[in-house]
């Protein structure tokens, strides 16, 4: 059997583990093209207008996924941390394709639900038994899937804090992939700020990366630093983040400006991204206690390349003319 | 116990001025709790466009609708001197359980000085939800918060029911506005009753002031259910006063949302009448896990609204709120499956009222086209629609 994994949202965070643990259950793996104009708008037109472009693109990718696979792994991932959620969105996407799967003729979904909400160590048993059930698989087999799985996303981690990019470990954009130009003399580092599946999407961001790198500055992302250590800076809050994405984002920003690992940040929101509204409130506080110039790119499926481009430069010039906060090693 | 009753009398000493933010009626009931602890109150004026311009200054761009009134009533209040600021927490996914902090952020850059209290549910814990109400009111004990509760509970439920009820007599009024008069005078009789039993009269002779409405029992009406994100529902300012407008149109409503149901720790909803199991047993089949907020709320009640027979379901909700936009999403499998059209109405700063009518009135004009049999019901898959609606059509275009 062949399955589909969407190329859009978690993909960019789980796509180790995701494609291991089918690949060990027997399945045969395939993921849907880069996203691309064709993709987005066919997102753009089935998905409902307010969603964010993420989500949109989400919608499209599941349909360019129609006649090469014989299902689609949309896992509904309630929860990655204890009390604590992903974002509402990622709760209901199984139900939102599902509502509009007949109508485009998308294969049936798989939908294993992977909440460690109330307990983490449920999402294990969560997973075995979708392998037992859908795929008749026995306890020890799954298990060790479930073991391997975890390994590759262990591995993944591990690289990524010890330096690689995403973008060189994941199949990614070959626009994407920067000209790579060595960090010179005054180079500037800047902190890039915002979920991944939009970040790294080179088509959503038009090509950020790419941009920033050849604008000459160094990229800081939040997965370059170990999970553990951006969880406990983001507890610097009145009130814990209920949303475990949105806590990555603000522990990046707080390990940052203490560690003065930046001169200055680029955070990159999509167009009605619920939590992020309300978290760039305190993120732009955060900057400013700190001295760190920061502007807020927001993105949606109009973004235009020019004023991307215009803002990019200015900030970028902006920096290069302050004083730098980390001497560039 | 008199000194439960004996509202109004401002513990002396403490100077704490608390404020909270408007919801609806929400303001009748918390006067009448701090009343009988004793706390001085200061109500944010009543919800206005100067409250939406004060709140959308100073909000992040897309934070959604009742962050930004949320934010004007508070301004409003610190400005005639409330000293501290009560908000309700939560644990997500919806915003709402975050708004405190955010807002509470928002205002002391700007400079603000207060004290803020975060009031979180009631399954939290009881001590902490005891102790929160113990920090505004010292020295209350835990048996007398519990009786004070008990009694302004009964007195919130007594006006949602009023509230209720007014939503059905207005759709068969004679004099355009009686109900909405009749209502004000009713709640005012609700707002001098003191003890348990007192309430019981005053309700008695509330709901007769509206039954005393003059009637038309041969009207043809319209049987609408409006269902969608809590706030907009129950703030009439946010949705530019929409069930009076529907009432005037001699459209019979009913609202799935109630204040007292949406602060219960209990969830039965009483005022609405069906319990939250019930509700959520119908999402299933759509949506079968809790998005926070009303999303799974949405699809229940909608499949509810059509196998009792409503005519048509109106959607509320405000531009980019997250669970409604994930029901809204799967709303129109709803529409197909259960032959009900649905109308989804988004909110935000930007919204004119104007729009708005006239999109309801459209909305109207096509029930009334399918109750009379001039209209195809609602297309299904493959079949090309014969007429026109922007709600119900989207399932057939998807």
């Amino acid at each position: 059997m062949r399955v589909g994994i969407p190329r859009s949202l978690l993909y960019y965070k789980y796509l180790p583990f995701w494609k291991t643990f089918l690949t060990e259950i027997g399945l045969e793996v395939e993921t849907s093209p880069l996203t691309n104009k064709q993709i987005l708008s066919w997102g753009v037109e089935v998905a409902e207008n307010e969603l964010c472009v993420p989500v949109k693109a989400f919608y499209g990718h599941c349909m360019a996924l129609r006649g090469r696979v014989d299902a689609i792994f949309v896992p509904r991932v309630v929860s990655v941390e204890e009390r604590e959620y992903t974002c509402p969105k990622f709760l209901g996407l199984p139900d939102m394709i599902g509502a509009v799967a007949d109508n485009l003729g998308l294969p049936p979904l798989l939908t294993p639900r992977l909440n460690q909400r109330e307990k983490p160590s449920e999402f294990k048993w969560q997973l075995i038994n979708f392998a037992r059930e859908e795929f008749g698989l026995g306890r020890l087999e799954a298990a060790m899937a479930l073991e391997s799985a975890r390994r590759a996303q262990r591995r993944y981690h591990d690289s990524l804090v010890a330096g690689r990019r995403p973008l060189d470990l994941l199949p990614a954009s070959r626009l994407n992939r920067p000209r790579w130009r060595p960090a010179g003399k005054g180079t500037r580092r800047v902190g890039l700020l915002g979920h991944p599946y939009n970040l790294y999407d080179g088509y959503i961001t038009q090509n950020l990366i790419a941009r920033l790198e050849e604008a000459g500055v160094e990229l800081v992302v939040p997965e370059m630093t170990d999970q553990h250590v951006l969880m406990e800076a983001a507890t610097d809050v009145p009130k814990q983040l209920y949303w475990t994405y949105e806590k990555e984002i603000m522990g990046a920003i707080n390990h940052w400006t203490e560690q003065k690992k930046v001169d200055g940040v680029i955070y990159v929101l999509a167009f009605a991204c619920g939590p992020d509204s309300l978290v760039q409130v305190l993120i732009e506080h955060r900057a400013r206690e700190h001295k760190v110039p920061l502007m807020s790119l927001t993105i949606d499926e109009h973004s235009g390349e020019a004023g991307l481009v215009t803002r990019i430069e200015a900030f970028v010039d902006m920096l290069m003319r302050k004083k730098p906060a980390v001497s560039a090693a | 116990m008199n000194a439960l009753t004996g509202s109004g009398r401002a513990r002396p000493g403490t100077g704490i001025k608390v404020t909270t933010p408007h919801m609806g009626n929400l303001h009748l009931l918390l006067e009448d709790l701090f009343g009988r602890l004793g706390v001085e109150y200061i109500k944010p004026p009543l919800s206005s466009t100067k409250t939406l311009q004060i709140g959308v200054k100073h909000s992040p761009e897309f934070a959604c609708l009742p962050l930004k009134i949320n934010l004007g009533n508070f301004i409003q209040a610190l400005e005639k001197g409330a000293n501290t600021i009560a908000m309700a927490g939560g644990h997500g996914p919806c915003r709402f359980g975050y708004y405190g902090i955010v807002e509470e952020r928002i205002l002391r850059d700007l400079g603000y000085d207060f004290r803020f209290v975060m009031l979180e549910p009631f399954g939290d814990g009881p001590w902490t939800f005891y102790k929160t109400f113990e920090s505004l009111a010292p020295g209350l004990s835990i048996p007398s918060l519990w009786k004070i509760l008990k009694v302004s509970f009964a007195k919130g439920r007594a006006i949602d029911r009023l509230g209720r009820r007014s939503l059905q007599v207005r759709a068969y009024e004679v004099n355009r506005g009686d109900t909405t008069r009749a209502l004000k005078e009713a709640e005012k009789i609700l707002a001098q009753a003191g003890t348990t039993e007192e309430i019981r009269e005053a309700e008695a002779a509330a709901v007769a002031v509206i039954e005393g409405v003059e009637q038309d029992p041969e009207r043809d009406v319209l049987k609408v259910g409006i269902v969608g994100e809590f706030f907009l529902l129950l703030e009439p300012f946010s949705n530019f006063d929409l069930e009076e407008a529907l009432g005037h149109m001699g459209v019979y409503l009913e609202r799935c949302v109630w204040v007292t149901d949406w602060i219960a720790p209990r969830k039965d909803n009483k005022i609405f009448g069906y319990p939250k199991k019930l509700i959520e047993e119908k999402a299933a089949p759509f949506l079968s896990q809790n998005v926070g907020g009303e999303g799974r709320e949405t699809i229940g009640n909608t499949v509810m609204f059509a196998e009792r027979g409503f005519d048509g379901v109106i959607q509320l909700l405000p531009f980019g709120c997250m669970p409604e936009n994930i029901a809204s999403s799967i709303l129109p499998k709803v529409q197909q499956v259960h032959d009900i059209p649905v109308q989804t109405l988004a909110f935000d700063e930007q919204t004119g009222k104007a729009g708005m009518v006239t999109r309801v009135e459209a909305f109207m004009d096509l029930l009334w086209a399918r109750r009379n049999g001039r209209l195809i019901s609602v297309p299904r898959r493959g079949k090309k629609p014969e007429a026109a609606c922007g709600g119900c059509q989207r399932a057939g275009t998807a």
